[in-house]
């Protein structure tokens, strides 16, 4: 490798030795449609791609060795960081993991809760999608109404766990808090509204000749090609496999639910942008089950938020302040950390962008031996790589668009 | 007495652990018990040498010879219908046995099953690339090589991926420093100007707000201004704070300290 000094400064090897016609163009890792931090190094014939390097890490953090150095509880918040548009989403995935590793049930109640927040987090994940993108791609108009409804959905997040961006609202073992009182009352009024703003991106998008000529056959990804990637959610729905965690390896509450998986062949970009679409209305769906799930547990008076499990889990606050062993077992708790059981567990869950996989390796002690996180994005950034030759450097942008890859879970 | 510190792993410890603590274990079960899975090891079992094989949380582990990654996952690729590899990771075992650990996480979506299969290999040892069976190998495996130094044969671009080119050191090794070492503190030094100017230009400032009040080239102090370069004083005299272009702009009125009245009554 070249050795970097002051006179022959160091340009990560990117060989200039090029043939007659063709250019090497660097795209990011500043450009406004990078979605982040993405850098791409394109060869191009003319204006036509022939190779694509997608070259990521701007945003890495290290966020495996921090959780190998951080007590599980601790370690909770950091996840938030990875898709940081829907926060929420990673919070479970890592709690389910561990959930799994010890072998708690929660609380259904919880479950109910639990369910509620991830289906809004999916919502404004999605919202947060279709503005980008289209702003990406020049629809300003649909930036701006797809922010005014994210809006309403952060303002319920906000009502239950304080954060707009960075929830941290579900704990290992349930979640902390109930839902606040006006919560069902505001989520419902968004969803009777929602259908209608949905109805109102379609409007202005699904027949828009230039939306349609940016989005149909650009970026097809056949289904070979999905499965060999490791794509999934909408990027592997989208080329033709009916693939949802939530319906085939269905975690929570979910098989209680009645939703429907949409699905597409034709694998474009106009295919996926249907799908998120319908994604938005199943969710509502599920979002307004959810809400009758929650008034039937207060019915039945289950109360309980977090599961019972003392050596793993804090007592509720109450014990802590009256009984004398529970104050000792959360003081252990909070000093030393958990220790769940040796063992090994890989746990999927169906987050927005796909499936997000949480591996822990226990070796019995306060901190994981090793914590390896499947974040989606990192393959749907990959798979840019054999996409992208073939197509138009103005394609590039609408690709990334609806790859829906978000630098904060890429890089970790 | 300094404290030892094993230089082979250091990781964050536990700061106390009861003598006769005995961590429980996550339970094993026999692969006989899933019939899917059964069928999937007995397929392996054909073609190489299994070590070691069990179900844990609702998933089939089995333990392969480093040798045989490669066959195994073609024998899951194409006879047991795993159709997606989903994971790639390594572990690093030097301090114990001198071995890493390497595990692939494969996804069957005709049966909805998940196996992983494990293999220790030695720290020069290197594994296949599965490149060719799974196109998401390329990105896992230059993860695993970047993150913990795990070598892999034949891969098409074997570069680091989340650090730069030209980084030292594996992060995820348990002998990689956590506060980062000399090599990374002046990463950017010695990339832009050389070791050299590593004296001219000093460590790295870890707190940006910093206000170094002698410093009067650098920083003005407010209510305090002197000349810039000027010599630093202790007793200064005040300056207004109120600064605003003689002229002013428009509409805007110009800001006089003496001219303010201090309102002592709150309900006025």
């Amino acid at each position: 490798m070249q050795q970097p000094n002051r006179l022959r400064p160091f340009f990560e090897n990117i060989s200039f030795d090029r043939k007659d016609n063709e250019m090497v163009i660097n795209f990011g890792p500043q450009h406004p449609s990078a979605h982040g931090q993405l850098r791409l190094v394109l060869h191009m014939q003319q204006e036509q791609i022939t190779k694509a390097h997608p070259d990521v890490g701007y945003l890495h953090r290290g966020m495996e060795k921090m959780a190998e150095n951080m007590i599980y509880n601790e370690f909770l918040p950091t996840t938030d960081r990875m898709d940081y548009i829907a926060s929420s989403s990673n919070n479970y995935g890592f709690a389910l993991a561990v959930e799994k590793l010890i072998g708690l049930e929660v609380p259904r109640r919880a479950k109910v809760i639990r369910m509620m927040l991830l289906e809004i987090n999916r919502l404004m994940s999605h919202l947060f999608w279709l503005a980008t993108t289209a702003l990406d791609i020049g629809a300003m108009t649909v930036f701006l109404y797809a922010f005014r409804e994210r809006e309403y959905l952060m303002d319920i997040i906000e009502d239950y766990c304080g954060a707009r961006l960075t929830h941290s609202s579900i704990r290992i073992g349930g979640v902390p808090l109930d839902i606040p009182d006006n919560f069902i009352h505001d989520l419902k009024e968004f969803l009777d509204k929602f259908p209608q703003d949905l109805k109102d991106y379609e409007d202005l998008l699904d027949t828009n000749r230039i939306w349609k000529m940016r989005m149909e056959g650009v970026g097809v990804i056949s289904k070979e090609m999905a499965e060999s990637w490791g794509c999934s959610g909408v990027m592997l729905r989208a080329s033709g496999h009916n693939w949802d965690l939530r319906k085939e390896e269905p975690y929570e509450l979910y098989d209680e639910v009645e939703f429907d998986v949409p699905v597409s062949t034709k694998g474009d970009n106009y295919a996926r942008y249907k799908l998120y679409m319908a994604e938005m209305r199943e969710s509502s769906k599920i979002l307004y089950q959810t809400m009758d799930m929650y008034k039937k547990t207060q019915e039945n008076n289950e109360t309980e938020l977090m599961a019972h499990a003392p050596q793993y889990i804090s007592a509720p606050k109450l014990d802590i302040m009256t009984q004398n062993y529970a104050l000792m077992q959360h003081f252990v708790l909070v000093t030393q950390g958990m220790r769940p059981p040796v063992g090994e567990v890989y746990v999927p869950t169906e987050s927005p962008k796909g499936e997000l996989g949480f591996f822990i390796n226990s070796q019995g002690g306060p901190y994981p031996y090793r914590l390896k996180m499947r974040a989606p994005s990192f393959w749907h950034t990959g798979i840019l790589q054999d996409l992208l030759p073939g197509s138009m450097i103005p394609d590039v942008v609408a690709i990334i668009g609806t790859t829906n890859i978000v630098f904060g879970e890429v890089d970790r | 007495m300094r404290k030892y510190v094993p230089k082979d792993d250091v990781q964050k410890k536990p700061y106390y652990t009861d003598r006769y603590w005995v961590a429980p274990q996550v339970a094993k079960f026999d692969v006989e018990s899933d019939e899917v899975f059964a069928a999937d090891l007995a397929t392996i079992k054909e073609k190489c040498e299994v070590i070691e094989a069990y179900i844990q949380v609702d998933q089939m582990v089995v333990i392969i010879k480093p040798t045989d990654n490669f066959t195994v996952a073609q024998i899951l690729k194409d006879e047991c219908a795993y159709n997606q590899l989903s994971e790639v990771g390594a572990m690093d075992w030097i301090a114990k046995q001198n071995q890493y650990e390497v595990f692939y996480q494969f996804l069957s979506m005709s049966k909805r099953k998940r196996v992983r299969i494990k293999c220790f290999l030695d720290v020069d040892q290197a594994v296949e690339s599965l490149n060719p069976l799974y196109r998401s190998a390329d990105w896992a495996e230059r993860e695993m090589w970047d993150m913990s130094g795990v070598k892999v044969n034949n891969h098409p671009y074997m570069k680091r991926i989340l650090m730069p080119d030209d980084w030292v050191g594996h992060p995820l090794l348990k002998t990689y420093p956590l506060q980062g070492d000399e090599a990374a503190a002046w990463y950017e030094v010695d990339r832009i100007f050389g070791k050299e100017a590593r004296d001219v230009i000093g460590p790295e400032n870890r707190e940006p707000a910093r206000v170094d009040r002698y410093d009067t080239e650098r920083f003005g102090r407010l209510g305090h201004e002197i000349e810039r370069g000027a010599e630093f004083k202790e007793d200064q005299a005040k300056t207004p704070l109120a600064y605003q272009e003689e002229g002013g702009v428009l509409i805007i009125k110009k800001f006089h300290e003496d001219d303010t009245v201090e309102i002592t009554d709150r309900k006025r």
